[in-house]
């Protein structure tokens, strides 16, 4: 049933002179096809917890399972996307799209027509020849996408994908990316700060509280909104409900932070 | 409509020709302080403001010159230290390049060698010299591997920093595609690092000649640092000065090279 498994993983940064408890006994288990979220204040952890599941980082203790079986990054089972598109600046578009199967040495011929198909689903012809510093954020963040999807990894992890780029190219990438991901019924991890952004996004909302990194609540999004598009989502009434009480839930988390 | 786009690319106009003028006014004053350098060189000696004897004079320099040209010995002495600068340099890079890929692919490694690394970069690299000939002979290796030597550390020192200061996620991203180290190196630290690496290119023209130069003082038969130490001890400081123009000529066209390379190979890759 469970097809990703976080069992009470806890993981220390050691530094020279102190260490840090960055998370403290997480446990979540996601569906295949799920979208979730994970909402937090920066410095509550999840970004270490992605890279943990991305097999970047090792936990100090507890389990990381993906179909019951621990996690190796040359799987290629983890797509991972970040704030930046990390796009190579000496790479042509298409170059770039092209990293993953060049690591993985495959010589498939059908993974060019599939990078080109992928490239006109996401909006972006004729533009495999050219370099990322003639794009614009969103463009090269679709291209990012594009790169991800290649290889058709298991499970999507989005670090704050969105937000680095203005507020109208964003809200025009959540859609693109939230229909791509259910066209391709893909598992994935929203990491995000923005409490609109999770909902319009996600199924579920793993809310977080820091020091040291936990699951403070998880809120399940209604159905009539997971059916949704992201933007249509924001102009649902059930929106402002659910907007409400995930907001209470980080204002108390931060009232008691803050004492 | 109309007049507006006229005072657009009038004003255009004007600033093209504005910049123009100035690149003008900026090469009239390089030749005159040439010129000016030159002649009161020539009129101070001719004048016994200075020694000629030392100092020697623009007209008698020229007249070595072209006298060294015409028998073809000046050639002679000029491609022998060219062909040692360029391969002292060349060698000093590239050794220098694959060093700091070894410090990067072991970060224990690089811990160790630290502190020799340090040391080896805070000494004057031209008092191994007499160690060199010893080793290598008196020959032109010695001489090539002076030139190599006095570069290498810098350019292993610069570089691994330049490696370590590649945003550490590209990386990230290729691990999750699940890149080795190699090809991380391959795919990311190598191709960002390129920059870095050009810019050495400028600084090692220079020492290279400086290597080179002073090898030949140390053990040559041949080479316009040979011709420096040679004329030197028969009293010929119109040969000294000949030299020295003429390295100056060439250590600048080598270094103007470089930088059109890194023109050409900066462009190419954006
Ligand atoms: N490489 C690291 N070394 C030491 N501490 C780190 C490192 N990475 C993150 N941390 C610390 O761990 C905590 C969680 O960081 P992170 O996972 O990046 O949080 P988030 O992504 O939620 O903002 C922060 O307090 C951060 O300072
Ligand atoms: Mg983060």
């Amino acid at each position: 049933m469970s097809f990703l498994t976080i069992d009470h993983v806890t993981h220390h940064y050691f530094l020279a002179n102190s260490y840090k408890k960055a998370l403290k006994d997480i446990s979540l288990s996601i569906k295949q096809g799920e979208f979730v979220a994970l909402l937090g204040p920066s410095g509550c952890g999840k970004s270490t917890l992605l890279s943990i599941i991305a097999g970047i980082v090792k936990h100090t203790s507890g389990e990381v399972l993906l179909e019951n079986k621990p996690i190796k990054p040359t799987d290629k089972t983890i797509g991972y996307m970040l704030q930046q598109d990390y796009l190579f600046p000496w790479k042509t578009i298409m170059e770039n799209v092209m990293i993953g199967p060049k690591i993985h040495k495959s010589n498939d011929p059908a993974i060019l027509t599939k990078a080109e198909t992928l490239l006109n689903q996401v909006g972006l012809t004729g533009i495999s020849e050219a370099y990322p510093e003639s794009l614009s954020g969103g463009m090269r963040q679709r291209v990012a996408l594009v790169r991800t999807l290649l290889n058709n990894p298991k499970i999507l992890l989005l670090d704050e994908p969105f937000s680095a780029l203005d507020y109208q190219t964003k809200l025009k990438l959540e859609d693109l990316v939230s229909t791509t991901l259910k066209a391709f019924n893909k598992t994935a991890i929203l990491v995000t700060h923005d409490i609109g952004e999770a909902i319009a996004m996600a199924d579920r909302i793993f809310v977080m509280e820091a020091n040291p990194g936990m699951i403070s609540k998880v809120f399940e999004v209604p159905i009539e909104l997971r059916q949704e598009a992201p933007f249509s989502v924001r102009k649902h009434p059930k929106y402002q409900v659910l907007f409400d009480k995930v907001w209470e839930e980080l204002e108390d988390k931060e009232g008691k932070t803050e004492e | 409509m109309a007049p507006e786009t006229k005072t657009d690319s009038q004003l255009f106009q004007q600033y093209k020709y504005n910049l123009k003028r100035e690149k003008r006014i900026i090469i009239t004053w390089q030749l005159a302080l040439l010129i000016a350098f030159v002649g009161l060189w020539e009129i101070a000696s001719r004048l016994y403001w200075i020694d000629p004897l030392l100092f020697s004079s623009p007209s008698e320099v020229t007249q070595v010159l072209i006298s060294n040209m015409a028998d073809g010995s000046m050639l002679k002495h000029i491609q022998i230290t060219l062909f040692e600068t360029i391969a002292g340099f060349i060698i000093g890079t590239l050794v220098g390049i694959i060093f700091a890929s070894v410090l990067w692919s072991s970060s224990r490694f690089s811990k160790i060698m630290d502190p020799y690394l340090v040391i080896m970069n805070a000494m004057p690299k031209v008092a191994l010299g007499p160690i060199l000939i010893v080793a290598l002979g008196t020959g032109y290796v010695s001489i090539i591997a002076m030139g190599a030597l006095i570069s290498v550390i810098i350019t292993t020192l610069v570089i691994y920093n330049a490696f370590n200061e590649v945003d550490p996620n590209y990386e990230k991203v290729l691990r999750s595609f699940g890149a080795t180290r190699w090809q991380q190196f391959k795919e990311a630290i190598f191709p960002a690092t390129l920059p870095a690496m050009i810019s050495t290119l400028k600084v090692n023209v220079g020492l290279s000649w400086v290597g080179v130069i002073v090898g030949e003082f140390l053990v040559a038969k041949q080479g316009l640092g040979y011709l420096i130490i040679y004329g030197f001890q028969v009293f010929d400081f119109s040969l000294v000065l000949s030299s020295l123009v003429l390295i100056a000529i060439f250590a600048a066209i080598m270094y103007k090279v470089v930088e059109k390379l890194e023109g050409r190979l900066i462009r190419s890759k954006t």
